[in-house]
């Protein structure tokens, strides 16, 4: 049974906190110039768990996960990283907690002057000096063989397909053994079967690393191969929180529009 | 109101909202870059230091900027001992070539000509490569991975400039000065050395060396527009263009109008 503890918080409250949680977001608002885009969205991610959270193009999906890494600063609300709260903390503050946290943008966002094996000693050659080179080179091969992509160590990201530079994306996501993953639209942009192996990708790394995950998708076949639990935004809003069957029984009208349309 | 008197105010209003838009943005621009700023000091006086970082930027700037600055200073070196000796033949006082050909291209051109030369050349490749990088969410990326941009993107890059100008300046002063000879030998036998005894007579230190410092303020300038317009950048390829043209449109511009601050100061400072 998860215990809890005293949490004071920066308005002076104290609050309960399960010592699971690992990522707390509470009622979330963010706006670009007129367009209100995250509404009041709450959500919790405890320990080795995977969210989902699913929604139409433009409902704020992406915007989340980069409020959750502190890449934007919301209007209100708040996110805590592990019970610490991230607003207003300073770059290399942020840094810290970062570490925590792997991230995989949705087109990789790959260094294109760097080859794939740079790209994913990168974040090594800065946060584990302690490692020699040799050291560091050998876990850029095993994080490589990890993601399938042995033997393309030389190669630049425009040689190599989409699918693959989302496989490197995910290594270096990876390299410095993140608590947190934060994956956005993770299979977009792929066919079917380049899809289909990077979810089972997913479900290996979950599997053999127990990261607490968030995974945002409009794609509810990967949501659901993946993710113990999934969260549907629309409007800047969650709608429905709960595992899949949940989803499937909800009386919601917008829930069942979206099973039937995905 | 009157529907004429409308018609007569609405475009009044319009130009009012609009030049007042643009004040805001002005002010608005000024405030960013100064808060981009100390971002960057923060980053750069605090470890860990992007030492390789830094030696790499020393090259791009420095080392690759040479040939460019070389030849700037030559064809202002010709060009200027070509209007000295026309100038100065017409009002009887050829034996000042020397002295008016060092004075210019050491106290004036030398400088500005390097300023404007690596302005282009290095603002405009900072502030596209760095544009390139934050459309691509690479910064985005470098900042995901717990690594400071500000560290390890925007202040080697500032350094290498403030570093590099004074010697790139150094550069363009020798070339120019060397050029300069040369064209009026061709036209007038002196000799090298004459040229420099004469040029340099009666010179002090200060004469030169605050010229030649305040290169460092330029390269402050540029350095950080290049970087702030590339960080900052939206907007996709027509944003990387936008931040190449403004790195080089605004680095000239403050560049040039620093020196109309700096030259008073230094003939306040160095009598």
């Amino acid at each position: 049974m998860a215990t809890t503890y005293d949490i004071p918080t920066k308005q002076g409250h104290v609050e309960k906190q399960d010592n699971a949680l690992i990522v707390a977001v509470k009622t979330l608002r963010k706006s670009f110039g007129s367009h209100r885009v995250l509404d009041g969205v709450s959500l919790n991610v405890t320990r080795g768990e995977t969210l989902a959270v699913l929604g139409r193009s433009g409902t704020g999906k992406s915007v989340l996960l980069r409020l959750i890494i502190g890449l934007e600063t919301p209007d209100s609300g708040s996110v805590c990283i592990n019970g610490q709260d991230i607003a207003g903390l300073a770059i290399d503050q942020m840094g810290t907690i970062r570490k925590k946290m792997g991230f995989l943008f949705q087109h990789a966002a790959l260094y294109d002057s760097l080859t794939v094996a740079e790209n994913i000693a990168f974040p090594l050659a800065h946060h584990r000096r302690d490692l020699s080179k040799s050291k560091r080179s050998d876990r850029v091969e095993q994080l490589l063989a990890e993601v399938g992509m042995e033997g393309d160590l030389s190669k630049m990201p425009s040689d190599i397909s989409g699918g693959m530079q989302k496989r490197v994306g995910l290594a270096r996501a990876l390299a410095l053994d993140p608590e947190i993953l934060l994956l956005d639209e993770p299979t977009a942009g792929l066919d079917p079967i380049s899809s289909g192996e990077i979810d089972d990708l997913i479900l290996k790394l979950q599997r053999e690393r127990k990261m607490a995950s968030i995974v945002v998708t409009h794609d509810l076949h990967s949501a659901k191969t993946i993710a113990d639990r999934l969260a549907l935004l629309d409007q800047g809003k969650v709608v429905i929180e709960g595992t899949f069957e949940d989803l499937q029984q909800s009386d919601i009208a917008l829930v069942k529009e979206f099973l039937k349309q995905s | 109101m009157s529907s004429l008197s409308k018609q007569r105010i609405d475009p009044i209003n319009t130009a009012v909202n609009s030049s007042m838009g643009r004040v805001d943005g002005f002010f608005e621009w000024f405030g960013n870059i100064g808060l981009f700023f100390w971002q960057v000091l923060r980053a750069a006086v605090t470890p860990p230091y992007e030492w390789r970082e830094l030696i790499r930027q020393l090259d791009e700037v420095g080392s690759k900027s040479f040939p460019l600055v070389c030849a700037a200073g030559a064809a202002i070196g010709v060009i200027l001992s070509l209007e000295a000796r026309y100038s100065l033949t017409r009002f009887g006082a050829k034996s000042m070539f020397p002295v008016s050909l060092v004075y210019s291209v050491v106290q004036v051109m030398g400088p500005v000509i390097t300023g404007l030369m690596v302005s282009g050349r290095v603002g405009a490749g900072i502030g596209a490569e760095l544009a390139s990088m934050k459309v691509t969410e690479q910064i985005d990326a470098i900042e995901a991975s717990a690594i400071n941009p500000y560290r390890i993107l925007a202040a080697p890059r500032i350094i290498a400039c403030i570093l590099m100008l004074p010697l790139l300046t150094l550069v363009a002063d020798a070339s120019g000065l060397l050029m300069g000879w040369f064209a009026q030998t061709l036209v007038e036998p002196l000799s090298f050395q004459q040229f420099i005894e004469s040029g340099f007579k009666n010179a002090k230190l200060n004469s030169f060396l605050p010229q030649t410092f305040k290169t460092t303020v330029y390269g402050l300038i540029i350095g950080l527009i290049a970087c702030y317009e590339g960080m900052s950048t939206r907007g996709g390829a027509e944003g990387v263009g936008r931040a190449a043209t403004k790195s080089v449109v605004l680095g000239s511009l403050f560049l040039i109008l620093s020196d109309v601050v700096l030259v008073k100061f230094i003939l306040i400072v160095f009598p």
